[in-house]
């Protein structure tokens, strides 16, 4: 099997819905002739040509409302925002019409179509390269939110949305697009939406992550069992709907939660994935859960990893959620 | 009758296509030569929408539903496009457009369901009323924030010229939507793309409150076409051989592979906003005389009459056959319960996940709302 990083696996799935299905066109900025600003599109334009690979505007907004239209028609369009901190001209599109175009028609007119963005720091990109906007979109109803980890899981994961009949934000860590690598099977295969995995097993406390983060959730397991606290970490793969069988097996099993991600944490993901468990698990908890997070103010450039959730910050708090 | 009054600033730049003349004749180098059987339809058609907009509005008044926006006065503009358009073309409607999707083939107890929001809509009561969706006429769903429908419009004609099929779309919209997002990226990327898009922006002089001289500080919005590098053209929006001219001549550009037309179809808003206006708050009354005496029907129904193809006792039985048929259905739509409260968690997504089922469970255990009807 061929190792590759994230942006070698996402290109694969992309190259491979492209031959299968005539009707999956690819729109972006840059996304032709360049391959994207970080060559996930490289190649395509090539093969498939500038009708089905193709370099817009800058207009997101433009961009998605036009691909919305699409799918009306029935083409299989797959965005590329090309930073998600550029998805906002675009909310309206994504929020008003693209989430609620099948509930508001009574199903007559389903708009599927997958919006691809790179998210996340610790690139040096500074606020506008950098947010990693989740929350805004789990909140709004009609959309599935992806972001994988790894490249077997970015290809399988991203097979599967676009063979998911509804619209998926498909969030790519951008901080491991290359640092990720893996074996990738060159055939077609799926990863399953709304399945959760748990890449550590442990006892003592669950720690919940996503995209970039579970390789510094990892980093802080690792540390921990050496002071000999077992975490259980679960790679969320799918953000919504979550895979909250998963997440409640393993919190009934430890009775301790720590929730790691890269976004702000007033009403985060976090707060909800707490919600969700506290909801379920109360009986069964040890500790109070706890979030580590991005802090509540804009993403900063020059103090950037004092403002990411790293090893350092998660390692302390799941000792004390298994200590306490 | 008086000249088309200046909407604008004093100076109209650009010329105005009209065919139809106060004489009832029609001016040839524009005339779209519709036979009498085509003219009686789209005469009729008008008819039937200001019939259904009057009665509908009664309808609020009564209570019976809970809002109507209209098109009072912009029937021509509607009823001339849609017609002008082909069986396989799309239509993207603004809100005010309920008379094109019946012509298109919407059945009016569907339509009248809408209104309700029963459980025979076919948006199952999801959305306001004019809120409605065809899907066998070509008709796409109403959002109600403007000009979000143009960029669709763009793509779905786009998505089509990819795929190598022939299918243009017509995107309705109002003065007020040519300060939106959506009109700059929509035309825009129709320009880039040569997309055969019908732009048709239905200059009705309001945007709720706001006149046309608060949305832009040109002199016309055909002009703003030249920004994009499609044409832009004025039409009489009153005069529906003029408005069928210019459409049909704006599919023809677009099956010749020459992209998309934006067309100002001049016209007003003869009634408030929606049935949630009252337009006495920032418009004299004295202001509609002009515009009345350029009433899209009367001038319509002076050429039939004068051709000996229509009159009173045919202007009578047709309104006799609409009042009967609009009677017949809101009393079906009446007697129709809401929609199941399960429809709430259904479409969604296509399969309710598990969230979705939890909460409609949770309401199908749980205590009902009072009648919003008590």
């Amino acid at each position: 099997m061929p190792q590759m990083n994230m942006v070698q696996a996402i290109n694969e799935a992309l190259r491979s819905a492209m031959r299968k299905d005539k009707r999956v066109v690819v729109l972006g900025e840059d996304v032709g002739k360049v391959g994207g600003v970080f060559r996930v599109t490289a190649g395509l334009s090539e093969e498939f040509g500038e009708d089905r690979v193709v370099d817009t505007p800058l207009s997101e907004n433009g961009i998605v409302g036009c691909a919305v239209g699409m799918a009306l028609y029935g083409m299989v369009p797959i965005v590329e925002i090309q930073f998600a901190d550029f998805i906002w001209p675009a909310y309206d599109q994504i929020v008003n019409e693209l989430a609620k175009y099948r509930y508001r028609s009574g199903g007559e007119y389903p708009a599927k179509l997958v919006i691809r963005t790179p998210v996340g720091g610790g690139i040096k990109g500074g606020h506008y390269h950098s947010q990693h906007p989740e929350a805004a979109f789990i909140h709004v109803a009609g959309l599935k939110v992806v972001c994988p980890s790894n490249p077997y899981d970015a290809k399988g994961l991203l097979l599967a949305s676009i063979q998911d009949p509804d619209p998926v934000l498909f969030f790519e860590p951008k901080r491991v697009y290359r640092a990720a690598k893996g074996e990738v099977p060159e055939n077609d295969y799926l990863v399953p939406l709304e399945s959760a995995k748990v890449v550590r097993p442990g006892r003592h406390v669950t720690v919940l992550a996503y995209g970039a983060m579970l390789y510094e959730a990892l980093d802080a397991a690792a540390k921990a069992a050496e002071k000999g606290v077992e975490a259980e970490v679960i790679d969320l793969r799918t953000l919504w709907p979550v895979d909250i069988a998963t997440i409640v097996t393993s919190v009934k099993h430890t009775g301790r939660l720590v929730v790691v991600h890269e976004a702000p944490r007033t009403c985060g993901f976090g707060a909800e994935l707490v919600s969700l468990v506290v909801e379920r698990c109360f009986y069964h908890l040890e500790a109070p859960p706890v979030r580590v997070t991005g802090f509540d103010t804009p993403f900063p450039y020059t103090l950037e990893m004092e403002y990411m959730p790293l090893s350092h910050r998660i390692l302390p708090a799941l000792l004390d959620c298994a200590k306490s | 009758m008086p000249d088309i009054p200046a909407t604008f600033r004093p100076e109209q730049p650009s010329k105005v296509i009209r065919v139809l003349s106060d004489d009832a004749t029609l001016d040839p180098r524009h005339d779209p030569r519709l036979n009498e059987s085509e003219v009686l339809e789209l005469y009729r058609w008008m008819v039937t929408t200001r019939q259904l907009d009057e009665r509908l509005v009664a309808l609020q008044r009564q209570g019976r539903i809970g809002f109507h926006v209209g098109s009072l006065g912009e029937e021509a503009a509607i009823i001339g496009a849609a017609f002008a358009m082909r069986k396989k073309d799309w239509l993207f409607p603004c809100y005010r457009e309920f008379g094109a999707a019946l012509m298109r083939g919407l059945p009016l107890q569907v339509f009248i369901d809408n209104m309700f929001g029963n459980a025979n809509d076919t948006v199952l009561g999801r959305q306001m009323p004019n809120h409605s969706t065809h899907r066998a006429s070509g008709y796409a769903s109403v959002s109600s924030p403007v000009g979000t429908q143009i960029t669709q419009a763009v793509g779905f004609s786009w998505g089509a010229k990819i795929d190598g099929k022939d299918v243009a779309s017509l995107v309705y919209f109002g003065d007020g939507a040519t300060s939106s997002t959506d009109f700059h990226s929509g035309m825009n990327f129709a320009g880039v793309f040569k997309v055969p898009v019908v732009f048709l922006c239905r200059n009705n002089g309001w945007a709720i409150s706001v006149p046309v001289e608060r949305q832009t500080a040109t002199r016309t919005f055909a002009e703003k076409a030249a920004a994009y590098g499609i044409p832009g053209v004025r039409v009489d929006g009153n005069d529906i051989f003029a408005v069928v001219s210019v459409v049909r001549e704006a599919v023809r550009r677009g099956e010749q592979g020459l992209g998309a037309t934006l067309i100002e179809a001049i016209t007003y808003r003869m009634g408030g906003h929606s049935t949630s206006d009252d337009p006495n708050r920032y418009r004299a009354t004295d202001e509609l005389k002009p515009w009345a005496e350029r009433d899209p029907l009367e001038r319509l129904r002076q050429y039939l009459e004068r051709r000996a193809q229509w009159d009173d006792r045919k202007e009578q039985a047709l309104i006799a056959d609409i009042d009967q048929r609009f009677r017949a259905a809101v009393a079906v739509a009446e007697k129709t319960p809401p929609p199941s409260l399960e429809t709430m968690f259904e479409d969604v997504y296509e399969k309710p996940p598990w969230h979705l089922q939890e909460q409609c469970a949770e309401v199908l255990r749980g205590p009902r709302a009072p009648s919003s009807h008590s």
